[in-house]
C-alpha cells in the first residue's frame, strides 16, 4: 500500500507565545517544511486614523501611545513634529533636548524587550529576565519624569508636558555607564553561544535590492547594507547635533539583524551621553502655542527613525482644529510584508527565529 | 539489601521488599516533589528572581500545592481523541520511569535488583517511554502535539545510539554491564573515575543524556514558544502530571546513571575522606548532575530540530565510535 502523505495547515496564533500579540499566520506545512504562510492581521485594529478625524490635535497625542506600545515617546513625537512643521513652531531648546533624551532612552527600552523576547522565542530564558531588569531601570526614569510607565502622553505641540524633576538628569547620566556594562555582559552570555549562532546566521536572508522593494526600512534595512537612518539623512530635532554611527551589516540575515540592534543600543547610549552634557540649565519647556491648535490649511509629512524603522505622519489639514486626515506610516506594517516570502520552504522551527528577527508590535502593525 | 536479595522468597523476604519498593517511591516522589522546587528557585537565583516563597516557609509547599491542584482538575479528554490510547500513554511513559530505578545501586548495600546486564536492562526499559510519548501526540489528534511527538521520537531514537555506544567505554574498562562492578571498578580516588579515563565517552554521555531526558537545550518536544506544550498539549490533571512525573524521574535516574558511570558512585574522591558514609558522596555527587541540568536550562538556547538530527548523526555517534575504538586499543595494549 502506498503512503498517503498530507500538507498540514497550521495556525499559528492569533494566541500563540510567539507571535507576541494577536497575530495570525497560517502555515501550510510539509514535514516541518513550510510551503505556504498567510499572515492574518487586525485583531487588534482601532481605528487609530478614523478617530483622529474627531479629536484635535493634543488629544491625538494618548492615541498615538497605544500604536508601537514599546517606543510610545517616538510616536508622540512624529505627531507633534507634524504639526509644528505645518505651524511653523519653534521649539525651545530645553524641551527638544528633553524630546531627545526620552526617544533615545525609549529606543534602548524598545531594543532591550526585543532582545529579552527573541533569546525566549529561540527557547533562552534568562536574558528575558536580564533585559527585563535593564528596561525596568528606564520605565523607572519615565515614570519619575512623566508620570507614566507605557503610555506616556509626554509630548506636546510646542514642547514637553513636564520638566524634567531635579537630579533626573543625573540619574540618566547615571544609567549610561550601567547600561553600558550590562549590554557587555548580554555579549558574553549570549553572542558568542554556538547554538544560538547556528539558528541565527544565514537564516531570513534577503538583499537589499529585496529590502528596498518590500519597502522595509529601520535595521530590517540596515542588515543589507542600505546605510539609512532618518537622524542622520534628514536630521530632525535636534540629532545633527550629536556624534553617532549608523551601524550597516550586509549579511542581511537574522544574525545581522541582532548584532545591529545591539549596536544601536551602544549609538543611543552615545547620543544620550552627549545630550546630558549639553543639557541646558534652564529654559522654558513649552513654546508660546495658541490656546486652539489650528494649523493651516494644507498638507504634510514628516518622518522619523523610530527604534523599528521609518515612522511617518501625514496630515491634510483644512484649517480646522481637527486633522481633515491623518495617516501614519508604521514601520512594523511594512516590515511585516517581506514574512511570507521569507518563511516559504523554510523549516517550521525558523518560524519564530525569522518573525521574531523582524521585530514587530502588533499595536503598530494594526494601528 | 543484599543480604535480603540473596534469600530464598519467602513471605518475609517478599514484605521487605514491599515495605522498601514502596520507600523508594517515597524517596523518588519526595524528590520530584523538590528537584521542581529545587530547579525553580535555582533558576529563580539566576535569573534575579526569589523563585517560589508564598506556600509554605521559604515556599517549600509550593509542589505540593501544584500537586494537589492537578489532582483536584478536570479530567478532559478531548472529544476527537482516541480515548483508549490517549488514557495509556501517560501510563507507558511513567511505568519504565520507575522500573529503570530498581537497577540503580546507590551504595554497595543498597540496591533494588544486582542485576547481570543492569545496564542493558536502563537502557532498553528507558527506551519505552518514547512509545508513551508518541501515543500521547498522537492520541491528543492535536496537530502542535503531534509535531511535538514526531520530533520527540525523531530525537529520542537518534541520541539512544550514542548514548548506549558512549558506555560501552565503561563496559569495556570494568568488563562488567552490572552496575556494581562498574561502581567497584572506579574505587580508589577520583583519578579512577571513568570520566578521567573516558573523557570523550564522558562527553558525549553528558550531551546525549540531556537530548534523552528531552532538557535545555535539547527541549524540542515541548519547545514552548515553537509548539506551544509539545506532545502533551491536549493533557491536564493527573495525566499531565504523570507526564511530568515521568520527565523529573528520569532526571532521577539519570542523574544518578551518571554517578554511577562515571562519577565513582558511592567512592569517596580520595581514599582518606572514607570515613563519609557511601550514600552521603552518591548523594553529593547525584545533587551535583541535578543541579548542572538546572544551571543549562538557565543558560541555553534551544537547538534547531533539523541541527539537532544532524548534530546526533554526524558529530556524536562518530565521536562515540571513535572514543570506544579508542578505549577497546588502549585497553588491549595496556593489558
Amino acid at each position: 500500500m502506498a503512503v498517503r502523505t498530507e500538507e498540514l495547515l497550521l495556525n499559528v496564533g492569533p494566541q500563540h507565545p510567539s507571535t507576541h500579540g494577536v497575530f495570525r499566520l497560517v502555515v501550510k506545512l510539509d514535514g516541518e517544511i513550510i510551503t505556504d504562510a498567510q499572515p492574518v492581521i487586525g485583531y487588534l485594529h482601532r481605528g487609530t486614523e478614523k478617530l483622529a478625524e474627531d479629536l484635535t490635535y493634543t488629544q491625538i497625542i494618548p492615541y498615538t501611545d497605544r500604536m508601537d506600545y514599546l517606543s510610545a515617546m517616538t510616536n508622540n513625537y512624529v505627531l507633534c513634529h507634524a504639526v509644528e512643521t505645518m505651524m511653523g513652531i519653534e521649539v525651545p531648546e530645553r524641551a527638544e533636548y528633553l524630546r531627545v533624551i526620552v526617544m533615545e532612552l525609549n529606543r534602548i527600552a524598545s531594543h532591550l524587550l526585543w532582545f529579552g523576547t527573541y533569546l525566549l522565542d529561540l527557547g533562552a530564558m534568562s536574558p528575558f529576565l536580564y533585559a527585563m531588569e535593564e528596561r525596568e531601570k528606564i520605565l523607572d526614569l519615565f515614570n519619575e519624569l512623566c508620570g507614566a510607565r507605557i503610555t506616556f502622553n509626554y509630548m506636546r505641540v510646542g514642547g514637553v508636558k513636564w520638566d524634567a524633576p531635579d537630579g533626573w538628569i543625573d540619574k540618566v547620566r547615571d544609567f549610561i555607564p550601567y547600561m553600558r556594562e550590562q549590554l557587555d555582559g548580554y555579549h558574553k552570555l549570549v553572542t558568542g553561544n554556538e547554538i544560538f549562532l547556528r539558528r541565527l546566521k544565514g537564516v531570513g536572508k534577503y538583499d537589499a535590492q529585496t529590502a528596498i522593494a518590500y519597502g522595509l526600512s529601520g535595521v530590517n534595512l540596515r542588515c543589507t547594507g542600505v546605510r539609512r537612518d532618518v537622524r542622520k539623512d534628514e536630521p530632525y530635532s535636534i540629532y545633527d547635533r550629536f556624534e553617532f554611527d549608523v551601524p550597516v551589516a550586509t549579511e542581511g540575515d537574522c544574525y545581522a539583524r541582532y548584532l545591529l540592534r545591539m549596536e544601536e543600543i551602544r549609538q543611543s547610549l552615545r547620543i544620550l551621553e552627549q545630550a546630558v552634557a549639553q543639557f541646558p540649565k534652564e529654559g522654558a519647556v513649552m513654546a508660546k502655542v495658541p490656546r486652539v491648535i489650528r494649523p493651516p490649511a494644507g498638507e504634510t509629512y514628516v518622518r522619523i527613525e523610530a527604534p523599528r524603522g521609518e515612522l511617518g505622519c501625514y496630515i491634510h489639514s483644512k484649517g480646522k482644529d481637527k486633522p481633515y486626515r491623518l495617516k501614519f506610516r508604521r514601520p512594523s506594517f511594512h516590515n511585516l510584508q517581506i514574512l511570507p516570502k521569507l518563511l516559504i520552504g523554510e523549516n517550521m522551527a525558523n518560524l519564530v527565529a525569522i518573525l521574531g528577527g523582524i521585530d514587530i508590535v502588533l499595536g503598530e502593525v494594526d494601528c | 539489601m543484599a543480604h535480603w536479595l540473596s534469600q530464598p522468597l519467602s513471605w518475609t523476604t517478599a514484605a521487605v521488599f514491599l515495605a522498601s519498593a514502596v520507600a523508594m517511591l517515597l524517596v523518588v516522589l519526595l524528590f520530584v516533589t523538590y528537584a521542581i522546587y529545587f530547579e525553580r528557585k535555582v533558576i529563580g537565583w539566576i535569573q534575579l528572581r526569589r523563585g517560589p516563597n508564598r506556600v509554605g516557609p521559604y515556599g517549600l509547599l509550593q509542589s505540593v500545592a501544584d500537586v494537589l491542584k492537578l489532582l483536584v482538575k478536570e479530567d478532559v479528554i478531548p472529544d476527537r481523541a482516541d480515548r483508549t490510547l490517549f488514557i495509556l500513554a501517560p501510563v507507558i511513559a511513567f511505568v519504565p520511569a520507575f522500573a529503570v530505578l530498581a537497577v540503580l545501586p546507590f551504595t554497595e548495600t543498597l540496591h533494588f535488583a544486582d542485576l547481570g546486564v543492569g545496564l542493558l536492562y536502563y537502557v532498553a526499559v528507558s527506551g519505552i517511554t518514547t512509545l508513551g510519548i508518541l501515543l500521547g501526540g498522537w492520541a491528543s489528534n492535536n496537530k502542535y502535539a503531534l509535531l511535538g511527538g514526531m520530533r520527540s521520537v525523531a530525537q529520542m531514537i537518534s541520541y539512544e545510539i550514542p548514548l548506549v555506544i558512549s558506555v560501552i567505554g565503561v563496559v569495556l574498562l570494568a568488563g562488567s554491564l552490572n552496575l556494581k562492578e562498574i561502581v567497584a571498578a572506579q574505587s580508589g580516588g577520583f583519578w579512577n573515575w571513568f570520566f578521567l579515563k573516558q573523557i570523550l565517552g564522558f562527553a558525549v554521555f553528558v550531551v546525549a543524556a540531556l537530548a534523552e531526558l528531552n532538557r535545555t537545550p535539547f527541549d524540542l518536544p515541548e519547545a514552548e514558544s515553537e509548539l506551544v506544550a509539545g506532545y502533551h498539549v491536549e493533557y491536564s490533571g493527573f495525566r499531565f502530571a504523570f507526564f511530568m512525573l515521568a520527565e523529573y524521574v528520569y532526571v532521577f535516574a539519570m542523574s544518578a546513571l551518571a554517578t554511577v558511570l562515571f562519577l565513582g558512585g558511592w567512592h569517596p574522591p580520595i581514599e582518606s575522606l572514607g570515613f563519609v558514609p557511601g550514600l552521603v558522596w552518591f548523594a553529593l555527587k547525584f545533587a551535583f548532575c541535578v543541579f548542572f541540568l538546572f544551571w543549562l536550562r538557565a543558560t541555553m538556547p534551544r537547538v534547531r530540530v533539523d541541527q539537532l538530527m544532524t548534530f546526533a548523526w554526524k558529530v556524536l555517534l562518530p565521536l562515540a565510535l571513535l572514543n570506544l575504538f579508542l578505549t577497546a586499543l588502549v585497553k588491549e595494549l595496556v593489558a
